[in-house]
């Protein structure tokens, strides 16, 4: 079991999401940045199933309350053990009452804390995933009792770590495939939207990020209809919003544009001010 | 009746299958069969959004030659499969019109020019559809709104919105499931518990339902909250009929 002493700026159990239910009207939710949650799984042999602790900004403060094995990926917050930096990417061994914190923001906006054997939290509707009105919280909160999965295997010492690709952090570049209404654009908003270079809104979170610069346009309004993570929305007043884990199943506003799954990924290590290019991926 | 489907992909794992964009029983009946139909064929997917006139299908993987995929979903459309129809209900939704709930009816009143017990009783008329469940857990997309109640959202939505509000947004009317934010403009209250993820079946009703709207006095609404509590309260339904 893990105690959370401190929760920090916003940590959420996440594991690739809840499927089933949207016909109740309950999003997907799952890890945001799924490349990085799939590597700290697979470092420690889990299953890419497994429930891993959503980080985000750092600050969180967990006393691990048995031995166990983990390892961190994604954002880099300078990660320390009993006050000793600890690496990304690496199979960590953690004894009884030994103390995890975090410190400077290096690079990355989400990092993702795996356990051998995994996250034990209760399974509702077919997932760990915390999100408000359907799991008992919507994030950790201090003094939680995370409880978590015994391994009966053998640690296996290892010093290694794993080399990351440095453009899943630095990259500005967006992929992504026409929206289900792109064609309601003009070419000069087409032309727009992938020379442009957008910016990153203070409004950016598990559900979605909407960026500063605004697209004119008179479009007519959408009935109704699905939405996905990864779908780019243009409000009638020209806010670009780009849609992420925790967005709503449906929406009123044209959907201009799909990020591939690996710019959804990347989109979410990144936060406000931070600078976004469209681009359109040949099929 | 034969409607005019389209088929696009959506993003690289998922196909987004569009009717004509209008609010429309004989659509969301074709959606409905059409979506029973891929519930009951061989077809592997993670998940299906219903809205008013499309159906999104959610594939688990990046759909790779994504014609044979469309051609799959048409003929499963096509086919004459038998399909066991779901029973729709009729559900009966208790709501309390008291002006210390209803807080917008004076305002609705004075600009409609219609006496808030004939709101009231325009509200509780007609019988309301279910198109789908969308936009928070367990939120109702209604279709039956009395023209004369249609009125503009608030300009500037208000922060906090109770669980179990009734509220008209535009042309619709609709319940809010649990606390948030909202737009529209209150004018009751229902007890009723819309969505509830401990339970196997999390929401009561489905899309393709229908619900109507009882008036109810605070002492009742009180009663039937507190029945609720200790589960001895059950939801009046009947079976609908086409």
């Amino acid at each position: 079991m893990i105690k959370v002493l401190k929760a920090g700026f916003y940590s959420t159990i996440q594991d690739k999401g809840r499927f089933g239910f949207a016909s109740f009207g309950v999003p997907f939710s799952g890890v945001m940045d799924a490349y990085s949650a799939d590597l700290a799984n697979s470092i420690l042999n889990n299953p890419l199933t497994n429930a891993v602790l959503e980080i985000t900004f750092g600050g969180c403060i967990l006393k691990f309350l048995n031995t166990t094995t983990i390892c961190i990926s994604g954002a880099d917050f300078s990660p320390k053990l009993n006050d000793k930096p600890i690496l990304l990417n690496s199979k960590i061994r953690v004894q009884k009452d030994d103390v995890l914190s975090f410190g400077k923001i290096n690079f990355g906006v989400r990092c993702y804390l795996a356990i051998s054997g995994g996250i034990d939290s209760p399974i509702i509707l077919n997932s760990r995933s915390q999100f408000k009105y359907v799991t008992f919280s919507f994030k950790i909160n201090n003094g939680d009792i995370i409880p978590i999965k015994q391994q009966p295997k053998e640690f296996f010492s290892s010093k290694s770590s794993i080399k990351i690709h440095k453009e899943h952090f630095s990259s500005e570049i967006l992929e992504c495939k026409v929206g289900p209404e792109f064609d309601w654009l003009s070419t000069t908003q087409k032309e727009k939207l992938f020379t442009d270079i957008f910016t990153i809104s203070k409004n950016n979170n598990r559900m979605g990020y909407q960026l500063n610069e605004i697209l004119n346009n008179k479009l007519p309004q959408l009935l109704t209809s699905s939405v996905l993570p990864g779908t780019v929305q243009l409000t009638p007043s020209g806010k670009l919003i780009l849609l992420t884990r925790d967005c709503q199943i449906t929406g009123g506003y044209p959907r201009i544009l799909q990020l591939s799954e690996n710019s959804i990924n990347r989109l979410s290590q990144k936060t406000t001010n931070n600078v976004i290019k469209f681009t359109l991926k040949v099929i | 009746m034969t409607n005019q489907i389209t088929y696009k992909q959506f993003g690289d794992n998922a196909i987004l299958i569009e009717w004509k964009p209008i609010i429309d029983k004989n659509i969301l009946s074709d959606i409905i069969t059409y979506k029973e139909k891929i519930l009951q064929s061989d077809l592997e997917y993670l998940d299906i959004i219903q809205a008013y006139n499309s159906l999104t299908i959610v594939f688990n993987f990046k759909i790779n030659n994504v014609k044979n995929k469309i051609f799959k979903l048409q003929s499963i459309y096509s086919s004459k499969l038998e399909i066991e129809k779901k029973t729709l209900y009729k559900w009966e939704i208790p709501v309390c019109y008291d002006l210390d709930f209803g807080i917008d009816l004076k305002e609705i009143s004075k600009k409609l020019k219609i006496s808030i017990d004939e709101i009231i009783k325009l509200h509780t008329s007609p019988t309301y559809t279910i198109f789908f469940i969308g936009f928070l857990p367990g939120f109702f997309y209604l279709g039956g709104l009395d023209k004369k109640l249609f009125f503009d959202r608030k300009s500037t939505p208000r922060l906090h919105v109770n669980k179990g509000t009734v509220a008209i947004g535009g042309m619709q009317t609709g319940i809010y499931p649990n606390n948030s934010a909202g737009g529209w403009n209150i004018i009751g209250k229902t007890p009723i518990d819309f969505f509830n993820a401990d339970k196997e079946n999390p929401c009561f009703a489905k899309a393709g339902d229908e619900i109507k709207f009882r008036s109810i006095s605070k002492e009742e609404f009180y009663q039937i909250e507190k029945d609720i509590t200790v589960n001895v309260f059950k939801i009046h339904k009947t079976l609908k009929y086409d």
